[in-house]
């Protein structure tokens, strides 16, 4: 063999990276607007699958977490013009309410623990809808302004545009990525993992498990909350639709088309996500009806989603390491 | 002989159920103990209430002389208790060094290290690898748990319940389910880890076979109640044991 695979795979990684900092050169507004979408979903699902494919807890209430990071961002920036402070007081938010909920969710696992941040998730949507004078009830908050990025006595960034807001949007995402990678690879990152395959074996290693799956869940509403500051200044509107169950159905809509079982998993699937619905759109406005089917037959068809596959066809020396396993134990 | 582990006047009752009445039990440091009884004879449940998997409905337990009736299951492990599962309970999508690895992680207090590579743990990789070498699956250490054979997992198993390295350790039938060859191993090794570790073992175990060769010590058990105790001979000997419970299989 020629080239290592492993370094095959880190010039196409740094290859990609450099097509997306290149990308506002060739890109009309549309195809900016659908990366960062793209971006901010990948985020999003990064997060509900350190919970879903690393810790196995199955969320259905990521989307109020990112609705608070959306409208603590939100707030902040209608008080205070500096994307800097928005984005650090949505992300806190979002980590702070995820703590505190997840303090209650942790003590359950399967079901009851989808059911219970099912029913969280869907308060946080009613208090969006209900609270007016905080939230602008349905008409949600408006104007929110692409404020220039301010950090005082280091640097000042103006992101009125769009190509401006991209590199933002890019470089959060990347140093999302980055660190959820490396959290995926620490002793904590197996602590989850191990927590996952049996919990009553981890308790008895000495693993003090219910505090841990705090933690992931915390890091997951952090990741949710990143997302969500994020979409705020980019679509200057936010509505409580954001909060909605059915939103949250989309980071594990994404997670299951790329695969839940390889780290890239959930990356893959925000792009093709929002690339199936954007080809669909064009023929139909019912494309979450096709989108549905094509996630169906992808994971009847193509268990572990569609990066599994392809890693294990492309690399074949990976699938020897359980992280891309598909066969049950 | 000081007394590792003592149950004090223990009951659990499952709804009309008594599942362990009124045990009082000793375990000094340095003895393997055996705990035999027929099925449902409550002996599973001494091992669940001594490492806390389920809190009793009255008396004390003391490890080490401190009460811990009350610690959770991970507090416990901490303080030198750990144990295996009658049930295999391993991790069977990590490899088995990572199976090894988190309770060693975890005793070294490094579960929660976050944004390091886990390969960078150099000292407590060392130290699985050795435990690997104990238990003879160091050429195995990165094959999915879940693809080893049914012996090999039993052997893994003991692996992760030594690893935190306990004072005392249960071990729930390590033998079930194996080969008469695997077997033999399984116990080879028990005694060979007791004599080089200084952990203390207690094993429940049906193979009679098993029971009589390795252990110092016997703690028969019925219906939840203590019936006899004593070292192998004497309970060879013991005609209430023999009645409930060895039957003909000794008196042969």
């Amino acid at each position: 063999m020629g080239v290592r695979p492993s370094r095959r795979l880190a010039v196409f990684l740094a290859a990609l990276v450099a097509a997306l900092f290149l990308f506002p050169l060739v890109a009309r507004s549309y195809s900016l607007y659908l990366a960062m979408q793209i971006l901010i979903l990948s985020v999003f699902s990064l997060g509900f699958n350190l919970l879903f494919g690393y810790a196995g807890l199955l969320s259905f209430g990521q989307a109020g977490f990112f609705a608070v990071g959306a409208y603590g961002c939100a707030k902040i920036l209608l008080a205070v013009p500096n994307l800097f402070l928005g984005l650090v007081g949505g992300i806190v938010a979002a980590g702070i309410v995820a703590f505190l909920l997840g303090i209650l969710c942790v003590r359950h696992t399967r079901i009851y623990f989808s059911m219970l941040t099912l029913a969280f998730g869907m308060m946080i949507f009613s208090i969006a809808l209900k609270w007016r004078d905080f939230t602008g009830g349905d008409d949600g908050l408006v104007g929110i302004p692409r404020a220039p990025l301010e950090i005082p006595g280091l640097l000042t960034i103006g992101v009125a545009n769009l190509e401006q807001y991209y590199y933002v949007v890019l470089v959060v995402s990347l140093l999302s990525v980055l660190g959820m990678y490396r959290l995926v690879h620490s002793p904590l990152g197996l602590t989850l993992q191990a927590i996952r395959d049996s919990e009553s074996r981890a308790e008895f290693a000495g693993v003090p498990v219910r505090n841990y799956r705090l933690v992931a869940f915390t890091i997951a509403g952090l990741y949710a909350g990143v997302a969500g500051a994020l979409l705020a200044p980019l679509e200057n509107t936010i509505t409580p639709p954001i909060a909605h169950w059915s939103a949250s159905a989309e980071p594990v809509m994404a997670t299951l088309l790329g695969g839940i079982h390889v780290f890239g998993g959930p990356i893959v699937g925000a792009f093709l996500f929002f690339m199936i619905k954007d080809i669909i759109v064009r023929f139909t406005q019912y494309w979450l009806i096709w989108l549905g089917a094509i996630v169906v037959i992808l994971v009847m068809g193509f268990r572990g989603g569609v990066l599994s596959i392809l890693v294990e066809r492309l690399m074949p020396w990976r699938p020897t390491r359980p992280m891309v396993t598909r066969r049950k134990a | 002989m000081s007394d590792l582990l003592r149950l004090e006047g223990v009951s659990k009752r499952f709804g009309e159920f008594v599942a362990v009445h009124d045990v009082t039990l000793f375990i000094p440091a340095g003895r393997l103990t055996a705990i035999i009884g027929p099925n449902g004879a409550g002996k599973t449940t001494v091992i669940n209430l001594a490492t806390g998997a389920l809190a009793p409905d009255a008396g004390a337990i003391r490890f080490k002389g401190d009460p811990v009736t009350h610690l959770s299951i991970h507090d416990r492990v901490r303080r030198g208790l750990s144990r295996s599962f009658q049930i295999m309970n391993i991790f069977p999508r990590l490899t088995v060094l990572q199976n090894v690895l988190l309770p060693v992680l975890c005793r070294r207090g490094r579960t929660g290290v976050a944004l390091t590579p886990v390969e960078g743990e150099r000292e407590a990789v060392a130290e699985v690898e050795r435990i690997l070498g104990e238990i003879g699956l160091l050429d195995q250490r990165d094959a999915p748990a879940g693809a080893l054979s049914h012996g090999d997992q039993r052997l893994l198993e003991l692996g992760i319940a030594i690893a935190p390295g306990p004072e005392l350790c249960f071990l729930d039938e390590p033998s079930a389910g194996l080969t008469p060859v695997e077997r033999a191993t399984v116990l080879e090794l028990i005694r060979k880890l007791f004599a080089e570790r200084h952990t203390t073992f207690v094993i429940v175990e049906h193979d009679m076979d098993v029971v009589f060769s390795l252990s110092d010590w016997i703690v028969v058990m019925n219906r939840g109640r203590v019936l006899a105790e004593g070292p192998p001979a004497e309970i060879r000997e013991n005609r209430e044991v023999r009645e409930v419970y060895l039957g003909e299989e000794l008196t042969a």
